[in-house]
């Protein structure tokens, strides 16, 4: 099949009957745990977006993911409301992406150099903001904390209504908006040329260059698209924490999210989240009992997916149901055959 | 002469390795050139240095595309300018079908739309109809190659660099390739590098012939093919 087959095609009925377990979602459960598994979702899309369909692959994908969370609990405390730091917790991850890319893919630094660079990044970040401790460490009113990193800003509130803030599940509304609504960018943007020239840089590079394309170019706005979402969900994760902390641009931070795409299934858009939600439902069960290390057993159900099924949970399920649909199909179009096959089988 | 191809003095190293050394070299309006020499001859490191696929520092001299200088260029600007590019070894994008790597190659110069009939009139026109549903992965040597070409074409470029298009095909796809070409060279200057003599001379363009790096000489393909030079750097001492 090919790689572009259904690229940008949305399921309609998959997509609303997702929307409407969501909005149903909160009648029967407290929103707490299944918000944080919707951002977690969010923040694998898009890497699931990048990686899976232009080929790049970042070990840090945290950086953006913490950048988020941290332009917003610092701006949100400077100005006292959301809409600009919502905005620029989007805009500061995008511009640190756009900047970086440009930088690695102009000069020619692509696959694990551009995994290895990423990683630095973060892990910059992570021992940078660790060191904040003290009064120095300040922007505008806003004290980055070191490793106690940054408490009590102000969460989300309706854009230009400051005193209506949002908790509980006003806020896991919000987080099921945005992902359903970053699932449909990626989408529409798949479906363009733009998609299809970036799935064709990831079947072969130098061919898309041949071809008149600006291969360096595709991989900076796709790189800087994808920070821009991480960005959104590390924002919304800072809302939900309702503190930031460094641990945001932590290692295992940034392993669990390549985790999670991988299971889910790379090359597809619903793998990574439904291998976020699994994998992360998985690690709030785990978190409630102290028998088992958590990253053990994380780490046990990677291998056992990667040996079981390599390609991730959902290219394993769309297989399994398009050769049922194929094997259907085929019985419609010969009862005789397979009339004659039970009768076979009854002797 | 000013050709649509011009190289003067052009070098390419490889830290001690002279690759390319010293070339001038010209290709006129509409001409069809062919560049042999055997295995490590420099022809390929030459095609590399007219496509920008070397990274910048590595050449030196001038690289002139209808008096544009190119040395410095990246491959996709150089192919901006209406040049079309046949790689080695075919370099296709396995996981699409046929269909879809010719029109990913026509979007670009015919639009969304136009780039479905670019494709569908150059399918019908280097007879890829069966194989156009299949993944560009699983088809044959000589098929790929043949798509590669169609690739190329579908851009309508005015310049066509093809870097051993037959290796690997049979004797009548071989003989089709001939014509295609010779068709092509009626709107568009092209450049061949090959080292299979008998190609070289079903072609039968003018030819230049590199040896270590440098042009050995250039003519006629009749009378530089029976060149006792030319025997001598392909065949040794031998003139059988």
């Amino acid at each position: 099949m090919s790689a572009w087959r259904s690229t940008g095609r949305v399921h309609w009925g998959w997509f609303f009957t997702a929307a409407a377990v969501l909005l149903l979602l909160p009648l029967v459960v407290d929103t707490h745990g299944p918000t944080v598994l919707l951002i977690w979702a969010l923040f694998a899309l898009s890497l699931g977006l990048m990686w899976g369909y232009a080929g790049l692959l970042s070990f840090g994908h945290s950086a953006y993911f913490g950048l988020g969370a941290y332009a917003y609990a610092i701006a949100a405390v400077n100005v006292g409301e959301s809409t600009l730091p919502l905005l620029l917790a989007v805009l500061v991850p995008a511009l640190l992406a756009a900047v970086l890319g440009a930088m690695m893919f102009y000069g020619r630094i692509s696959d694990v150099y551009m995994s290895v660079i990423t990683l630095v990044v973060t892990l910059i970040l992570f021992k940078f903001m660790s060191a904040t401790a003290g009064d120095a460490y300040r922007i505008g009113d806003a004290r980055l904390g070191g490793f106690n990193g940054i408490p009590g800003f102000p969460t989300l509130n309706l854009p230009g209504s400051p005193e209506i803030s949002l908790f509980g599940t006003p806020t896991y509304y919000v987080c099921a908006v945005a992902l359903l609504a970053c699932y449909l960018l990626c989408r529409w943007v798949l479906a363009r040329s733009f998609g299809r020239v970036l799935v064709g840089i990831r079947e072969n590079e130098e061919r898309c260059a041949l071809m008149g394309y600006d291969v360096a170019a595709y991989k900076t706005a796709i790189f800087t698209l994808s920070a821009a979402m991480a960005g959104l969900a590390g924002c919304l994760f800072a809302n939900w924490a309702e503190i930031v902390t460094p641990s945001v641009f932590s290692l295992r931070q940034a392993a669990e999210v390549i985790i999670w795409v991988i299971v889910g299934g790379l090359g597809t858009l619903v793998g990574p989240v439904i291998g976020a939600i699994v994998l992360g439902m998985v690690k709030l069960l785990l978190g409630e009992q102290t028998t088992f290390d958590n990253a053990l057993i994380l780490g046990l159900l990677l291998i056992v997916v990667v040996l079981a099924i390599p390609r991730g949970v959902v290219p394993a399920l769309q297989r399994a149901w398009r050769w049922q649909r194929q094997r259907s199909r085929h019985a419609a179009a010969n009862p005789r055959r397979r009339l004659g096959g039970a009768a076979e089988m009854r002797r | 002469m000013t050709g649509v191809v011009e190289t003067r003095d052009l070098m390419l190293r490889f830290g001690g390795v002279v690759a390319v050394n010293n070339v001038s070299f010209t290709l006129g309006e509409r001409e069809l050139r062919c560049l042999i020499g055997p295995n490590g001859a420099g022809k390929s490191s030459f095609f590399k240095c007219l496509t920008g696929q070397h990274l910048p520092g590595r050449v030196s001299g001038r690289v002139l595309i209808r008096g544009q200088d190119v040395a410095d260029l990246r491959a996709h600007r150089i192919v901006r300018l209406g040049v079309g590019i046949k790689t080695q070894v075919p370099s296709l994008m396995n996981g699409l079908t046929v269909e879809e790597n010719i029109w990913l190659a026509a979007r670009r110069t015919h639009g969304f739309a136009g780039g479905a009939a670019a494709t569908q009139e150059l399918i019908a026109e280097l007879e890829l109809g069966p194989i156009a549903r299949q993944t560009a992965g699983e088809l044959a040597h000589g098929w790929r190659q043949m798509v590669e070409i169609g690739v190329v074409l579908v851009q309508r470029p005015w310049l066509i660099l093809l870097d051993e298009p037959a290796a690997g095909m049979t004797g009548d796809e071989v003989e089709r390739l001939v014509g295609l070409i010779r068709r092509i060279n009626q709107t568009a200057a092209v450049i061949v590098v090959d080292h299979d003599m008998a190609f070289v001379r079903m072609l039968s363009s003018m030819v230049t012939v590199f040896h270590q790096g440098a042009i050995l000489v250039e003519g006629a393909a009749n009378r530089v093919l029976d060149d006792a030079r030319v025997r001598e750097v392909y065949l040794g001492n031998r003139t059988t």
